[in-house]
């Protein structure tokens, strides 16, 4: 993998540049965070979102760089615009982060997730569970005779959305990867 | 072989030429960042270090009494030079004991670094004796930390570990380093050779902004200037600037806590601390001016109070090194990331092109000296007992013209000290801001005077709270350190006695201690010298005689049981609602106001 060559600076933006600060509003945003690939690196990370009361809904990390030793860690968080600003200024002063995205507000960027389930169903219900996968586009990754295990790709809605037409066919389990982001072009 | 080495040196980076062993690297490395003194403990897990330690004379180790105090000392030393601190102690316990210090250090942005030792690495995770999970535990209360896992990049992380920590926001760092890694050989990588990879901090402040601020400088018309302890990071210079800023302007300037000395306190522009404790003309200031300048300073509780109410009607100016400080507490209209002192010179030298103007009111000096003229600082005087108040003016009047550094414990004391002794210099008052760290005074005044040996040393204490590092004793003594610990003893834990008077109906909960040592045979217990002062009248003396005393001082000042700290912002309530003494009409302190600290 080629190496990316990435500045660490804090200048590009900064907590004085708030879109509406002012504006109590819980927001959802997506951040995409450049790393170090040290140890303990995820531990600053999430030691940093719960010492200081941020919420996580979801995050994942893998290495992306191996040359540079850079990991991507992408979390969704919600809270108002001023604590999503002290979260991105927070992140991008720790030493092993060499930078802060926020997907959300720069411009388009698409999000993905994947998820398997396991659906346990039998005759109709067997049959009927097939159907909304070729819908959805899964892909059967598993079968026996009782049971199916589909592969689902896309937005966290769309997973939700297939999670819950596979509930009353027999989902007996769902393992979901969390949100991988990137910005558009 | 010549082959050899050069592979290894530019494709490893590995020098054949530097090769010894981890402990060797450490007292190298230590040498090479100039440190003359380390604060520390030994224990099994650094022997290696203390054995090359030994066999050097370059570096002096200060052997103190407990892994806390080696912190606060090193903080003593970094605060009042301006250079990192530093202090070795053990794994284990000796990592676990330094927390607190670490965490004050945060608090207060103060560049020190904790060396500690590990258990071997094959070791790790075995529930070894002494060992702890030192980065683990200390990832929140350090700005970095690092577990070295081979020699040869240990030279390499204690650079980076000196850069990281004096850089950007100074911090504490910690380093944490295995046995068997100080056992075996390794390349060391000089000083010079090390070229920091990734962190950059801004510094250089954003010109645009700065001309919007000089602008807002330029219109306002009743402005305050409000400065906090990054002008002391930022360096002399960085003072020197704010002076001319201020004496070029004619604002009026107050200080946190930690900012006391960044502007002389003799100067007609001073209006004293702001804050909780702070004066009654500077809070007023800060709640009717029109334009606010904050520099170095965080927008701390204690500093705004009621966050709603705070200067509601001020177009705030912020500078600060640190983005995340930048609208975290108070939204500002013009925040400038960058270091003080490159900020105020580019400040300075555009509102000086542009003519120096300034719009300022002369009726706000007017309100502002009506404000001075309600003495806000005044308390009843008494024949009979030394009021608290009265012992830090005498104190204040008989030093004050001596070479004196300050250090305090935490408590009612230290606002007494802020409020009534004046700073002329940046570095000469070290108190614990952020964290209110009880026992920070001791050990921070033991730190002071190993870097200023020839000067005066005094710690403002309370009883209880000195007693919380008291084993430092042995310490002073050892080194023969002539800190003069001047202890205002009422018997109580003053301020939290004061806020149970104020908020829980005056039920004094484990407020007090009723076993406390007769200071004087503890001071003679170790060989030093002990004065008891009880009798206003002979305060003078007892003051003199502890100045003149060639060694440590333990000066055990009975003061009035009862009193409060006043003026006083009480918690949930704005600047304009201070309480200023204990005779005014009683204040209801909502359940709103309670459940703050």
């Amino acid at each position: 993998m080629q190496k990316l060559f990435l500045k660490k600076g804090v200048s590009r933006k900064s907590a004085y540049n708030l879109r509406n600060p002012k504006d109590d509003k819980f927001e959802r945003h997506t951040l995409a965070i450049l790393v170090d690939n040290e140890s303990g690196v995820l531990a600053r990370v999430i030691g940093l979102f719960s010492g200081r009361g941020y919420n996580i809904d979801s995050l994942t990390v893998a290495e992306v760089d191996h040359t540079g030793n850079l990991s991507r860690i992408t979390i969704v968080t919600s809270g108002t615009p001023s604590v999503i600003e002290q979260i991105k200024a927070q992140l991008e002063r720790m030493i092993p982060v060499h930078d802060v995205h926020d997907l959300t507000t720069e411009g388009a960027s698409v999000e993905r997730e994947l998820a398997l389930f396991k659906v346990f169903a039998k005759g109709e219900k067997r049959v009927e569970s097939l159907r909304l996968a070729d819908v959805f586009r899964a892909k059967v990754v598993d079968s026996t005779l009782v049971s199916f295990t589909f592969e689902l790709t896309g937005t966290p809605e769309k997973i939700d959305a297939f999670a819950d037409l596979m509930v009353p066919l027999g989902l007996k389990e769902i393992a979901r990867t969390g949100v991988a982001a990137l910005s558009r072009g | 072989m010549l082959l050899y080495k050069k592979t290894l040196k530019y494709k490893l980076g590995i020098d054949m030429n530097n090769i010894m062993s981890g402990a060797q690297i450490v007292v190298e490395a230590l040498l090479e960042q100039k440190v003359d003194t380390v604060f520390g403990y030994p224990g099994g897990a650094v022997l290696p270090i203390y054995d090359e330690i030994f066999k050097q004379s370059k570096i002096k180790h200060v052997l103190v009494r407990h892994e806390q105090g080696a912190i606060h000392a090193a903080e003593g030393y970094s605060r009042s030079t301006g250079k990192p601190g530093v202090a070795l102690v053990t794994s284990g316990p000796g990592a676990t004991n330094s927390v607190t210090g670490l965490t004050d250090a945060l608090m207060d942005s103060i560049p020190i670094i904790v060396l500690t030792g590990q258990v071997p690495t094959f070791m790790i995770g075995n529930d070894a004796f002494q060992e702890a999970d030192t980065v683990g535990i200390t990832r929140p209360c350090t700005k970095h930390n690092w577990l070295v896992k081979d020699t040869n990049i240990l030279g390499k992380i204690i650079h980076e570990a000196f850069y990281v920590s004096t850089n950007g926001r100074p911090g504490p760092v910690l380093v944490d380093i295995p046995k068997d890694v100080q056992f075996a050989t390794g390349s060391y990588l000089k000083k010079k050779d090390f070229s920091p990879k990734r962190y950059k901090p801004k510094t250089v402040p954003n010109s645009d902004l700065i001309l919007k601020a000089v602008k807002a400088f330029e219109n306002s018309k009743n402005p305050i200037i409000y400065s906090g302890g990054g002008v002391v990071n930022s360096g002399d210079n960085a003072s020197k600037l704010l002076r001319e800023l201020v004496n070029e302007s004619n604002f009026p300037i107050t200080s946190t806590l930690m900012g006391l000395g960044c502007y002389p306190a003799s100067k007609k522009n001073w209006m004293g601390m702001l804050g909780m404790h702070g004066t009654y003309e500077a809070n007023m200031a800060m709640h009717d001016c029109d334009f606010m300048f904050c520099i170095g300073a965080r927008f701390d509780d204690r500093i705004t109070g009621k966050t709603d109410e705070f200067s509601p009607n001020s177009t705030k100016v912020h500078i600060d090194i640190d983005p995340s400080s930048i609208n975290k507490n108070i939204l500002v209209d013009i925040g400038i990331v960058g270091d003080i002192k490159t900020t105020l010179q580019t400040f300075l030298k555009l509102w000086r092109k542009r003519g120096s103007k300034s719009s300022i009111n002369k009726s706000w000096w007017k309100k502002i000296d009506d404000w001075r003229e309600i003495n806000c600082l005044k308390y009843n005087k008494s024949k009979s007992a030394i009021k608290p108040q009265y012992a830090i003016q005498r104190l204040e009047e008989l030093t004050k013209n001596a070479d004196r550094y300050v250090t305090t414990e935490v408590g009612q004391h230290q606002m007494w000290a802020a409020q009534f002794m004046g700073f002329e210099e940046p570095k000469r008052w070290m108190t614990s801001g952020g964290l209110g760290t009880m026992g920070y005074g001791f050990p921070a005044s033991i730190g002071v005077q190993l870097a200023h040996p020839k000067s005066l040393v005094i710690n403002v204490a309370g009883e209880a709270s000195w007693l919380m590092n008291m084993q430092e004793l042995g310490t002073a003594v050892q080194y023969n350190l002539p800190v003069k610990q001047f202890i205002l003893n009422n018997e109580r834990l003053g301020m939290v006695r004061q806020w149970q008077e104020l908020l829980h109906g005056g039920r004094y909960s484990h407020s007090w201690s009723d076993a406390l040592p007769d200071f004087v045979k503890l001071a003679e217990a170790y060989g030093i010298k002990g004065i008891c002062c009880d009798d206003p009248n002979k305060l003078d003396d007892a003051i003199k005689e502890m100045i003149d005393y060639n060694g440590p001082v333990i000066f055990d000042c009975l003061v009035e049981k009862h009193e409060n700290c006043f003026p006083m912002i009480p918690s949930g309530k704005a600047h304009n609602e201070m309480i200023l003494n204990a005779n005014e009409p009683e204040q209801e302190i909502g359940k709103s106001g309670a459940v703050l600290v």
